[in-house]
């Protein structure tokens, strides 16, 4: 079980914005692992790039220059469409605003990652039900975002994050839009999908009380890391 | 990627509730060009079903080589004589060939829709020309006699034109009229014409013995050809002979385009606002949808399936709005009575006929708009950015 390779390795990983003529410089030179089964918070001022970090471990946008391995593999340097068919394999988003669709039901939302798997029908409706059962909303699989508090639409959101059984859970201010109870509900939702499950969390968050369900906290700030602890 | 952009699809779909306002307009403004067009082509269509239907492949016309018309055309009394005798035509129980010279003037008649002038055709027959009408029956009436200033006329005229009551008088030219017959002909040209004997018309009109057209009953398949042959070598007959069917669809033609010319351009022009109104609808669909889009890119979508379902959308709003013109046009106008200048410069009344083909044409023109309009928002769609799914 055990596995020693990190499961991220970031190599002089840089990324500016060009605005005009000026580039924006938001980090440079960044190395950093990270361990398979790790819970990492990052925390850092409005604007140190916390979003932007998450966004090149995601392969949502490239680096500027920096090499951004997973599971032993580049993937900084993919194509269009195998970087997607990587996310659809690997990676679990979960937003500040949730980004439901608004059209789908619950469950109509949390089956859209199997869509793009080779899963059968019947096979994906009982993946579905596990998902929604995992989260504690197993009674709402039939209700819209609407008809959901932003607590429960988090939960559908990570249900759909975790139904196609990625190695990475990739959050940006879960909790940012809840209040304290349903944040704590979502926070320990994913500490138990941490400790039970495996699933390696990095969590872009303000509240440095939501970075306590962490294992460990990254603070980000003109550019670098400063560790800050954590409870290993 | 079939599932994937069956997903996407029915996800945008389900979507259009939330723009109903701007994809109905969408709808509408296809629906307004299929439309447009559809009532041309009807027209169109209607009018050269009605004078294809008017001739007989079994009777021949024979006018003065080159005048195309029954207007501009002149037969005299001696070649009518000769025709009498041609071979090729066929023979009634007297042994008498079939033929009927025939006379055409143009008189004034009042439109009983918009109260306005307008051509009306006289025709002066002799009695074989019942005959040589296929289905001719008097319907209310009876036959004028010869040598009388009595008409009948065809139920179109009686219906589209005042002052054609049976047994009212008539004032046309210089002469006083009375209608003693009304016929109907199954929806033909004739309807749309006056007639009178030959012989009144000859001396009212000044004509003298003159006639302008001959039509004759064919005897059998080979009758044509026999009566062309003839005539090639009767050096006093300087005549075009061909089929009566062959005379009326040369004549449709000339109007048909002129409608169809007419209705293309205009259908086409009003296209380009609908496009427009595709074209803006489809990129608030995109707008609306871009975090929606950026997040199931993010989860793994590809970028070729929101294109396709973005596509998709706007076909479908503009095939529905195809639907909906077709079907009112084939509600309103399937039918309707309408009558406008034939090739005589008279009026031929004909119904608006809606055909398959026609509704075909409409279909394909609102599918060529939802995919003009539909093709550049869906290039955007499929073009999102990624960090959109961040967006608020
Ligand atoms: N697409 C972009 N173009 C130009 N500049 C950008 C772009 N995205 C982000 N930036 C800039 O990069 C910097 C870092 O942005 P980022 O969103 O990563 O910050 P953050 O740490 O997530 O902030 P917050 O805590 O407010 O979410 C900011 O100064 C931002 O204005
Ligand atoms: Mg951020």
């Amino acid at each position: 079980m055990s596995n020693t390779e990190p499961l991220y390795v970031l190599r002089g990983l840089s990324k500016q914005y060009s605005r005009g003529k000026e580039t924006i410089p938001i980090f440079s030179g960044l190395d950093m692992e990270i361990a398979h089964g790790e819970f990492i918070a990052i925390m850092g001022p409005s604007g140190s790039g916390k979003t932007t970090l998450l966004n090149q471990l995601g392969g949502i946008d490239s680096p500027t220059t920096g090499e951004v391995t997973f599971d032993g593999k580049r993937i900084d340097n993919l194509g269009q469409g195998a970087l997607a068919k990587w996310r659809s394999d690997n990676v679990g988003f979960i937003f500040q605003f949730y980004n439901l669709m608004p059209t789908l039901t619950a469950a109509q939302n949390v089956e859209l990652p199997l869509l793009l798997s080779p899963v059968k029908g019947s096979e994906r409706k009982k993946r579905v039900a596990t998902a929604l059962e995992i989260v504690g909303i197993g009674d709402r699989a039939k209700h819209y975002p609407r008809q959901l508090s932003g607590g429960q639409q988090q939960r559908v959101a990570i249900a759909r994050a975790i139904v196609a059984d990625p190695k990475v859970l990739l959050c940006d201010e879960p909790t940012g839009d809840l209040d304290r109870t349903s944040a704590d509900e979502v926070l320990e939702m994913l500490q138990l999908l941490n400790t039970k499950m495996g699933k390696t969390i990095i969590m872009v968050t303000h509240d440095p009380a939501a970075a306590k369900y962490a294992k460990t906290e990254l603070f980000l700030d003109k550019g670098k890391f400063i560790k800050r602890g954590g409870k290993k | 990627m079939f599932k994937q952009i069956s997903a996407l699809t029915k996800l945008n779909i389900r979507s259009i509730p939330q723009r109903w306002g701007m994809s109905l307009a969408t709808v509408f403004s296809v629906a307004l060009v299929v439309l447009v067009l559809m009532a041309f082509l009807a027209m169109a269509n209607g009018f050269r079903a009605t004078l294809s239907g008017s001739g007989s492949t079994e009777v021949a016309v024979m006018l003065r080589k080159g005048a195309q018309a029954e207007l501009n055309s002149g037969v005299s009394l001696a070649q009518l004589r000769l025709i009498r005798e041609a071979p090729g035509i066929a023979r009634n129980a007297d042994g008498n060939s079939i033929v009927s010279g025939e006379l055409y003037v143009i008189v004034d008649g009042l439109k009983r829709t918009t109260m306005t002038d307008v051509n009306l055709p006289l025709r002066g027959v002799e009695p074989d020309a019942l005959v040589l009408r296929q289905g001719l029956k008097i319907t209310h009436g009876h036959m004028f006699s010869s040598g009388s200033n009595e008409l009948i006329v065809g139920e179109a005229i009686l219906r589209e034109f005042a002052g054609f009551d049976l047994g009212s008088e008539v004032r046309l030219g210089t002469a006083t009229w009375k209608v003693v017959g009304v016929f109907s002909t199954g929806g033909t040209v004739f309807e749309s014409e006056i007639w009178a004997d030959a012989g009144s018309i000859q001396s009212l009109y000044q004509r003298g013995s003159g006639y302008q057209s001959v039509r004759a009953k064919l005897d059998g398949a080979d009758g044509l050809k026999a009566l062309q042959d003839w005539a090639e070598n009767e050096p006093t007959l300087d005549l075009d002979i061909i089929t009566e069917k062959e005379f009326f669809s040369s004549q449709a033609s000339g109007i048909t385009n002129i409608i169809l010319y007419m209705g293309w351009p205009l259908a086409i022009i009003m296209a380009f606002g609908a496009l427009a109104g595709a074209w803006n609808t489809m990129y608030a669909s995109v707008e609306a949808r871009t975090r929606e889009i950026a997040t199931l890119r993010a989860i793994g979508f590809a970028g070729f399936a929101a294109f396709v379902s973005t596509l998709v959308e706007a076909l479908l709003l503009a095939f529905v709005g195809g639907l909906v013109g077709s079907m009112i046009a084939w509600l309103v106008f399937n039918g309707i009575s309408a009558s406008t200048l034939g090739g005589n410069f008279t009026q031929v009344v004909f119904a608006f006929e809606v055909t398959g083909e026609a509704v075909q044409s409409g279909i394909v023109m609102a599918l060529i708009i939802g995919l003009l309009g539909g093709i550049i928002p869906s290039i955007r769609a499929a073009r999102v950015p990624l960090l959109s799914v961040h967006s608020g």
